[in-house]
């Protein structure tokens, strides 16, 4: 016997399909198209020619730009988490439900200012006349050079990740079932045993997705290598401003920016994976 | 009588009321809107220092679309339909881009004032094809060695050879555009004039410029090289000159720009008449304006960057209004620093786009050059 169709699921689903669909399936495939295009003069016109996907992946400046992005968005993920884990237990573990609300609200409001303006806040605080490099001064130390630099660059990044990444991983840990923890200490765990085999497996999905937004969000971000990083060496993001800027190519520019959301694809993917996925 | 109008006092003083909040509307409507005029220019160029007086005096309103170097202005035009722009402000070798592409019309030359223009520029290279105008100089200026003066002496600063000096190993910043950097570097390999050279002389310079890779500490736009000269993150800066440091000077900061031995780059900016514009009238007015010695003094002392005269007028009034800003920006006939002496002496180039290669060829390399 045949199943009634049932509409009223699909016309909930229905909105949503439509969003992805047009602003993000639609731009794509245009996206896609666009990099077989060809600019003469100044001018796109459709095409169906592989010269960009040559020209762009024959680059030595490309691959050199894909690694260093690669490198700085897994160490800054890597880093962001190292930094956050211990507030975050903190948070999760110290704090009454009412506190750990209100820091979280702290947490967020760094997002109500441009992520530009901070950057060039860091501007004026790591300039070798700035006051950390005064600090240091006055220790005797220094001045080191920290803007125009990877560590300049890094600072961008945990300005723009590292809230997040510390909501990801509390939220995570103050869900573990208290009697877990108390479970293993009842049975002669460490703290240091308890934390490695109870805790960290128990909040797995937080602290990997709150790696993987670090990644995704440094991966893609223009601000802090340019304005704090002095572009040295260039990103994808910086190599895609400097293809635009150069003779309106765009359809180059469109090959930089597939490779970069097959990137995130997998690695997103890997990471959902290990972050839902079942253990041994 | 239902009908009958009775003139309360409530009913007074609702009126009265009504007619005084609509008279702003009504005086609104019977106002004449301004014309507005829509520029594609640099930075600067419809802010209220130089246009404001413009606009109150003719109802006019200038709506800017600002740019960042002529690869970026020719995006943004070939992105808008016809008609998009009135008024284009182009450096000057990328006119006769927009003239090629159609964006421009042609302009009528008695409509200028020419014969005030220094000789130099009275038919300038890439604003007319034949008899033909179709942009007119309002501006230009001059891009050497800009240092930090606590770092480098200016005998120093007189040779590009001083990028190279260890004193400012790690502090030599590049405005990120490929043409006036890689200029610079032609013309200190003796080529002149620095765009138009073969294939073993644009080796030679890609190879020069990569050997200044250990010194250079960062590729800025334009607010990131203002603050890295201003902050001291960078003690010199290629591809600039007056038109950065003139900024910061008058703020005080340790900074100067000077005419190398080996020559300097002139950059040249030019109005053009968008294609499709009903507005010829007052945008001629406008242009006439800003080469008048009003809109001359204006525009050499423009809040953003300033510029140079490209006519006598514009010289004597600056000379009038302000002597120190005309002894400083080398408006005076005869000084150390006047720019048409210079240019008479052989020392500056027009800054231009690649003659024997291709402008893609010149921004890989750079983008190669960043990555290296």
């Amino acid at each position: 016997m045949m199943r009634k169709f049932d509409p009223y699921p699909h016309v909930w689903r229905l909105p949503l399909l439509l969003w992805q669909g047009a602003f993000f399936v639609v731009p794509l495939v245009f996206m896609a198209a666009l990099s077989f295009w060809l600019v003469k003069n100044y001018r796109m016109e459709p095409a169906f020619a592989f010269d960009n996907w040559e020209r762009m992946l024959g680059r030595g400046a490309f691959w050199d730009a894909y690694w260093l992005t690669l490198l700085r968005a897994c160490m800054a993920g890597v880093i962001a988490s190292l930094i956050a884990f211990p507030a975050s237990l903190f948070l999760a573990f110290h704090l009454t439900p009412q506190g750990r609300r209100f820091a979280l609200l702290c947490l967020i409001v760094p997002f109500f200012t441009s992520f530009l303006v901070r950057a060039y806040a860091w501007q004026v605080i790591l300039a070798e006349s700035g006051p950390v490099n005064a600090v240091l001064g006055g220790l005797g130390l220094g001045p080191y050079t920290m803007l125009n630099s990877g560590f300049g660059a890094m600072v961008g990044y945990m300005t723009l990740v590292l809230p997040l990444v510390v909501i990801f991983q509390t939220w995570s840990l103050a869900a573990i079932e208290k009697s877990l923890i108390e479970a293993a200490a009842n049975l002669g765990a460490s703290p240091v045993r308890t934390l490695v085999s109870v805790i960290i497996p128990a909040a797995k999905t937080g602290l990997v997705l709150g790696a993987v937004f670090a990644f995704i969000m440094t991966f893609g971000d223009f601000v802090s290598p340019f304005y704090l990083g002095g572009s040295k060496p260039p990103t994808l993001t910086i190599l895609i401003i400097d293809t635009t800027k150069s003779g309106q190519q765009w359809p180059r520019a469109a090959v930089v920016a597939i490779v970069m959301i097959l990137t995130l694809f997998a690695v997103a993917t890997a990471a959902l994976k290990a972050a839902y996925g079942r253990r041994g | 009588m239902a009908n009958r109008l009775h003139l309360t006092r409530r009913r007074l003083l609702q009126g009265a009321a009504t007619t005084i909040l609509a008279t702003p509307m009504l005086n609104r409507a019977w106002a004449q809107e301004p014309t507005q005029i829509n520029m594609l220019a640099w930075y600067g160029h419809a802010e209220p220092d130089i246009v404001a007086e413009f606009e109150a005096a003719n109802n006019v309103k200038f709506v800017p679309k600002y740019y960042a170097g002529g690869d970026n202005m020719l995006a943004l035009i070939s992105q808008s339909p016809p008609g998009t722009y009135d008024l284009i402000l182009s450096d000057a070798e990328f006119v006769q881009q927009l003239n090629a592409a159609g964006y421009i019309e042609e302009m009528d030359p008695s409509l200028y004032p020419f014969d005030d223009f220094f000789p130099e520029f009275q038919k300038f290279p890439g604003h007319w094809t034949e008899d033909k105008l179709w942009s007119v100089m309002v501006r230009y200026g001059l891009l050497g060695v800009s240092y930090n003066t606590d770092a480098l002496t200016k005998e120093e600063a007189m040779s590009y050879n001083c990028f190279w000096n260890p004193k400012v190993t790690g502090k030599v910043g590049h405005f990120d555009w490929h043409l006036p950097s890689l200029g610079q570097i032609s013309l200190l390999n003796g080529n002149k004039p620095p765009f138009d050279i073969d294939a073993a002389a644009w080796a030679a310079v890609q190879e020069k410029t990569l050997s200044l890779k250990p010194q250079v500490g960062g590729y800025f736009d334009y607010g990131g090289t203002f603050s890295s000269l201003k902050n001291g993150e960078m003690l010199a800066m290629v591809g600039i000159g007056d038109w950065i440091t003139g900024v910061l000077e008058k703020d005080g900061a340790k900074v100067a720009s000077v005419i190398p031995e080996e020559g300097g780059i002139q950059w040249t900016e030019s109005y053009s008449i968008g294609v499709g514009t009903n507005k010829h009238e007052i945008i001629n007015k406008f242009i006439n304006y800003m080469l008048s010695a009003e809109g001359q003094v204006k525009s050499i002392q423009m809040a953003a960057y300033p510029g140079l005269s490209p006519n006598k007028a514009g010289w004597a009034a600056i000379q009038a209004a302000n002597p120190a800003e005309a002894a400083r920006s080398g408006l005076v006939e005869g000084a150390e620093n006047d720019p048409i002496k210079l240019l008479r002496e052989g020392r500056i180039f027009f800054r231009d786009t690649p003659k024997q290669q291709n402008l893609e060829d010149w921004n890989d390399f750079w983008s190669d050059y960043k990555s290296a």
